[in-house]
């Protein structure tokens, strides 16, 4: 099988570390050879963040490499548009609404671009747009943000065969569980 | 069942395996989760040294003593521990002595990109280098019995991606490793010329007996494809090879690095019609290739600097590229994320004030408040290496100080971390030498930029047990400088009164802002001095606010400019109280949220 790539983007506390810990126990349960690299800033809070999964029978680089990612998850849509350049000609983009502005935008010397589904689409195959904040405040917290762009990645990537289910019972806190399998679900139906 | 690790966990959890009794470094991106993962294992016992010299010879003592031992440090600070690894080749070891080394192709967090390679080459110390997680702890372990065998330090180099990608590795127990006895033997350990004449004899028959391994060992291995393209390579290049050529090309991997294996790279180059050797920075096996007569393609078309990534690699040979790059609208349209001082960071207030003065060279350090090098401050005009402020400001206030005016002042500024790592010698220096600079330390009570580690002045280790806390101002007392000031860094009237009062000196004065990181999680003892940090909330009221952006200038992300109506706003989630902008708002537009209006 060839090598699968997912490419996970977003901001220091977002809660891309936690889909992505998940998402690489689901894949090794499944037995496939993993990789998984994580690119952050320095410690500063807020920084970008790009994680890079890789699984299949057998996974050399550790890295994505441009123009080959089958899905891009951004989970903040500024960090969408820096990574584009990452998704295969026949990839999927899934993007959150989410805006985080820098600092140059948060001092009034710069502009938030305000177009950004535009240009993603005009690069992407597919483009999902996803409020997850949104979605997420219907399952009653937001806390589960990150879940539901985990069930867009399971989704997109057709690894619906996996019992995420008992993933999420395994390595979240029992109070959340339920919750958590929800939001998995949710994001699953939004692609 | 296999585990998914980084590199650095597994790097920790062979050290664990290895039976190590002993580990120290100095925390230094990528390297510094090996310690902090180490440190859970209740076995090992693991610690902070104040910096990679002083960590490098507290591990040669515990090999010496007889105990398994592991250093570990970023590439620039194996530059710091050079003095005593050059010499601890020459000594050996009793116990097995491992160093792990970081080195930064493309210069993520670090102020320089050199190749550590070539250290191996100048101390004639043999060289290891995983690719992945588990060949991290595969060498290790494989290092520790040559160390023992062979009689000398190796060290295992890794990068970036092989510290801080996460790849699969099985476990294994520890293996308990006895201390060895102790002897004293001066011919060995005391390198004084009439004995280390003859230990370098020692250290250069052994690294024969070293060639001889590395054309051997299991670790060097030639990978038939029946390709007549061969392609050189180790630690993540492999792997960036293999992902981009594939079964295209026949493979040569140098897992044992140094000393090169001969034997090895004659027999691979002649059984094949091109060769390319594809290395990270320096083209070091190239020109060893190159020494040897064997014509290799290289960096005449792989850069020099950067990782060699599949699509670095994919362009340099000439192969169609698989990115399709953004539009130019696009690109246009994306700004960048630059990083910033969080809110309620204690450097603001300091730097802050400093940016209003004139006529300050402010010479700078690495951490955090390297930041404020950048808009909105444009405080820092310099830094070179850790500890360099203090002493680089006193070389510059010398010059200074020959033009007639003698306007020109120097501002040291260096952090808690970085002045117990190489700041007092520095402050020595001014003393001693009596240099008219001010000297700032930055004490956030953490090591910060490198995400929260313990340090000499916070009072606990890396075990988290309690141990000495260092006081800044007793040490600096101590040396002998008269001018010693303590100051809460968010009160901006008490900085710019120790400012006034410093530049008004004409001798050596240090000032210490004490005020804790944004980001640390305070000890009960530290919820009691800094009470009521972090727990306000500011607002801006927009009838007073007169819309004169003095607030965005202290580069906070809680502050909210909004472009349309003129007038700032602070995000309540992200503000915490520290109250710089509030003192620097010429119409006291922004406010304390009261207690009752928080709900």
């Amino acid at each position: 099988m060839k090598t699968r790539n997912i490419l996970l983007t977003g901001i220091g506390g977002q809660g891309t570390i936690l889909a992505s810990k998940l998402l690489t126990i689901g894949l090794m349960a499944e037995g496939y050879d993993v990789k998984m690299s994580e690119v952050h800033g320095m410690s500063q809070r807020e920084g970008p963040v790009l994680t890079h999964v890789r699984y299949g029978d057998k996974v050399y680089s550790p890295v994505v490499e441009k123009g080959t990612a089958d899905v891009l998850i951004g989970f903040e849509q500024l960090e969408v548009l820096r990574n584009l350049d990452y998704l295969s000609a026949e990839g999927t983009v899934v993007m959150n609404t989410a805006q985080v502005d820098p600092i140059g935008v948060l001092s009034g010397l710069e502009k938030y671009p305000e177009n950004i589904e535009d240009l993603v689409r005009k690069h992407a195959k597919r483009l999902v747009v996803v409020d997850a904040s949104a979605e997420a405040e219907k399952l009653g917290t937001r806390r589960v943000m990150n879940i539901i762009l985990l069930g867009t990645i399971v989704k997109s990537m057709g690894l619906e065969e996996i019992d995420w289910h008992k993933i999420i019972a395994e390595n979240v806190k029992e109070d959340f569980i339920a919750v958590n399998q929800k939001a998995l679900d949710l994001g699953m139906s939004l692609v | 069942m296999k585990h998914l690790m980084t590199g650095n966990e597994a790097l920790a959890r062979a050290a664990y395996e290895a039976g190590v009794h002993f580990a120290s470094g100095y925390p230094g991106t990528p390297s510094t989760e090996i310690l902090e993962n180490l440190a859970q294992y209740e076995e090992v016992y693991a610690e902070w040294a104040p910096n990679e010299k002083v960590a490098y010879e507290a591990a040669f003592g515990a090999s010496m003593a007889g105990g398994r031992s592991l250093v570990t440090m970023k590439h620039v600070g194996m530059n710091v521990a050079a003095d005593p690894m050059f010499t601890s080749a020459y000594l050996g070891v009793n116990g097995g002595m491992v160093v792990i080394n970081a080195d930064e192709p493309n210069q993520y967090s670090s102020q320089n990109e050199q190749d550590n390679r070539h250290y191996s080459r100048a101390t004639n110390i043999p060289m290891f280098e995983p690719s992945d997680s588990q060949e991290c702890i595969d060498m290790v372990k494989a290092a520790y019995d040559l160390s023992e065998q062979y009689d000398v330090p190796v060290i295992i180099r890794t990068t970036t991606r092989v510290n801080h990608s996460k790849s699969l590795v099985t476990w294994s127990d520890r293996q308990e490793i006895p201390v060895k006895p102790y002897e004293k033997n001066i011919a060995k350990y005391l390198a004084i010329p009439a004995f280390a004449r003859k230990m370098k004899v020692k250290l250069q028959e052994n690294l024969q007996k070293l060639e001889a391994y590395a054309n051997s060992c299991p670790w060097n291995v030639i990978e038939d494809n029946g390709s007549d393209m061969g392609v050189i390579c180790s630690g993540d290049c492999y792997l960036y090879a293999k992902e981009v050529l594939g079964e295209a090309a026949n493979y040569l991997k140098l897992g044992f690095s140094y000393p090169l294996p001969d034997q090895l790279l004659r027999q691979f180059a002649d059984s094949v019609e091109v060769l390319y050797v594809i290395e990270e920075v320096d083209p070091i096996v190239e020109n060893h290739l190159k020494s040897l007569g064997i014509p290799v393609i290289g960096k005449e078309i792989f850069p020099r600097n950067g990782e060699q990534l599949p699509e670095v690699i994919r362009k340099a040979m000439g192969m169609q590229s698989l990115a399709h790059p953004l539009d130019p609208e696009s690109q246009e349209a994306l700004i960048s994320r630059a990083p910033t001082l969080c809110a309620g960071c204690p450097h603001r207030g300091f730097a802050y004030a400093l940016s209003q003065r004139k006529n300050v060279m402010v010479s700078g350090d690495i951490g955090c408040y390297t930041l404020t090098g950048n808009p909105p401050f444009n405080v820092m005009n310099t830094n070179l290496c850790m500890g360099a402020s203090i002493s680089m400001g006193a070389g510059a206030q010398k010059v200074f100080n020959l033009n007639p005016d003698k306007k020109m002042r120097v501002v040291s500024m260096i952090g808690d971390s970085t002045f117990f790592h190489t700041g007092i010698n520095s402050l020595i220096e001014v003393l001693y030498n009596n240099a008219n600079t001010i000297n700032v330390i930055l004490d956030n009570r953490i090591t910060a930029m490198t995400g929260q580690q313990e340090n000499p002045g916070t009072g606990y280790s890396l075990k988290e047990n309690p141990a000495a806390a260092i006081d800044l101002e007793a040490l600096c007392r101590g040396l002998g400088l008269k001018n010693v000031r303590t100051i809460n860094p968010n009160h901006l009237k008490e900085v710019n009164e120790a400012l006034d009062w410093a530049f008004a000196l004409d001798e050596p004065s240090v000032i210490i802002t004490r005020w804790p990181c944004a980001l640390k999680k305070q000890k009960a003892e530290e919820k009691q001095e800094f009470a009521g940090s972090f727990q306000d909330r500011f607002f801006v009221d927009r009838e007073v606010c007169i819309g004169c952006k003095k607030c965005t200038k202290t580069g906070c992300p809680a502050i909210v400019y909004d472009v349309e109506r003129n007038r700032s706003g602070i995000d309540q989630n992200k503000c915490v109280g520290c109250s710089v902008c509030a003192q620097v708002c010429p119409v006291q537009a922004i406010q304390k949220v009261e207690p009752q209006a928080k709900q």
